[in-house]
């Protein structure tokens, strides 16, 4: 179905968005539980950073991610200097821009659920002898799990559909940079590809409908597990 | 054992306090709602920090100037009025929840002697919602006596029952009371439950 260079372009795109994914996802968490749980002066300051990137042009963030990740940017030259590591141009790159994209959805499925769960089961968990790290891990975080779940596959197919962010950071590099969105961009502007733009677009579709459905199918799971114990 | 409490904490414009001893039994705090009853067994298990005062529990300080005990430490076994179970456990994980926190030389309790109490030991591998208010709230009342603790707070633990499941509660409470000599912190603002239930009564809010 699917030429040999067609599926490098899907396993490069699972792979930029899988580690996009993965590594945000403790950040994201933490970011959502700070916004959920904690009043402090610049909260609305910190919430509205963490949903800029769904509202900024992409290629803004992308020429952002350029200037501070460039070789000479201000994080840029020390990732060099320092761990020898460069994000230009590199499928680190595209997973860095997935990552930024895919930062306020995550953020907001998961603050949805923190905000979900009663926190007078952390109290009873406490009374039974749990300090407070043990509660966290035995009552919030299994409760807010399905929240996780669906953010991790919500972030996922935002990564992978990403595409302003990652063409102006790390360029359209077959191979290297090139995911799906950027594919068939690229096979646009060949005469003849049609065949090739049809079949990865609709493999796009595919991709996130299945993601869509999920991750609503585990919202909904959540909020029919409150309603039966009445809350 | 005895249980000396001298507590205060202000909410705007109004105080919640108490000051009372008590000994082993069952000891009511009765008042009318909304002068604070919940809240002073709150400041008892720690999950409210009184202003003032001290919480003595059998010769242990809980809380006065000096100490702050967190509630995990307290050895306080809590009943709440809504059963508060964990929803994601079965039956059997709730109760078990404090017991494997407890330090084994502390506990007194083991999981087939809780069941048998209170007569839950058909209901171990089912789910919390699925529990009717009555069976809900005897295994809310094993899960805290199965913590090991050295006194019980049980907060309208009647309340959200019908009448023929408060007569089975109450049983279960006055043998707690009478069979294994815990002693209960016990709020309530009904009359009639005090007068059977209670081995001394405090008036709070008067």
């Amino acid at each position: 179905m699917l030429s040999a260079e067609e599926w490098g372009i899907v396993a490069l795109s699972l792979k930029v968005g899988g580690v996009a994914v993965l590594a945000t996802l403790p950040l994201a968490f933490a970011l959502a539980w700070v916004l959920a749980r904690y009043r402090f002066p610049g909260r609305l300051l910190l919430d509205a950073l963490v949903h800029l990137p769904l509202v900024l042009p992409p290629v803004v963030t992308g020429w952002l991610l350029l200037v501070a990740f460039g070789p000479l940017g201000p994080i840029g030259s020390r990732l060099q200097d320092w761990l020898g590591v460069t994000l230009m141009f590199r499928w680190t790159g595209a997973a860095l821009a997935a990552a930024i994209m895919a930062l306020p959805l995550m953020v907001r499925a998961m603050r949805l659920s923190i905000e979900g769960i009663d926190r007078r089961l952390e109290g009873a968990a406490r009374t039974l002898g749990a300090g407070r790290w043990h509660a966290f891990r035995t009552v919030s975080l299994p409760l807010a799990l399905p929240g996780v779940l669906a953010a991790l596959v919500l972030g996922f197919a935002r990564s992978i559909g990403e595409f302003g962010a990652t063409i102006t950071f790390v360029s359209n590099i077959p191979g290297e940079t090139q995911t799906l969105p950027l594919a068939i961009y690229s096979a646009l502007q060949v005469p003849g590809a049609e065949a090739m733009v049809t079949r990865l677009a609709l493999l796009s579709v595919a991709l996130s409908l299945g993601a869509l459905i999920l991750s609503e199918w585990l919202v909904r799971r959540t909020h029919a597990e409150r309603a039966r114990h009445g809350d | 054992m005895a249980i000396d409490i001298d507590v205060e904490r202000r909410f705007g414009a109004s105080v919640i306090g108490a000051q009372f001893t008590a000994e082993a039994g069952l000891t009511a705090l009765f008042g009318p709602s909304g002068v604070g009853k919940t809240s002073l067994l709150n400041m008892v298990a720690g999950l409210l920090r009184p202003d003032r005062g001290h919480i003595r529990i059998g010769g242990r300080t809980l809380f006065d100037d000096a100490t702050d005990l967190p509630p995990e430490a307290r050895r306080v076994g809590y009943v709440f009025q809504d059963g508060r179970l964990f929803p994601h456990r079965r039956v059997k994980a709730n109760l078990l929840y404090g017991w494997r926190l407890a330090d084994p030389a502390n506990r007194w309790m083991t999981l087939d002697e809780a069941a048998d109490f209170l007569g839950i030991g058909h209901l171990l591998g089912r789910w919390p919602q699925s529990l009717s208010g009555g069976e809900a709230q005897r295994v809310a009342i094993g899960r805290a006596l199965l913590a090991a603790p050295q006194i019980l707070l049980m907060d309208e633990p009647l309340s959200s029952l019908d009448a023929a499941r408060r007569g089975d509660i109450m049983t279960v409470i006055e043998r707690i009371r009478d069979e294994l000599k815990v002693p209960i912190l016990y709020v309530s603002h009904d009359r009639a439950e005090v007068d059977r239930l209670a081995t001394q009564i405090v008036e709070v809010g008067k």
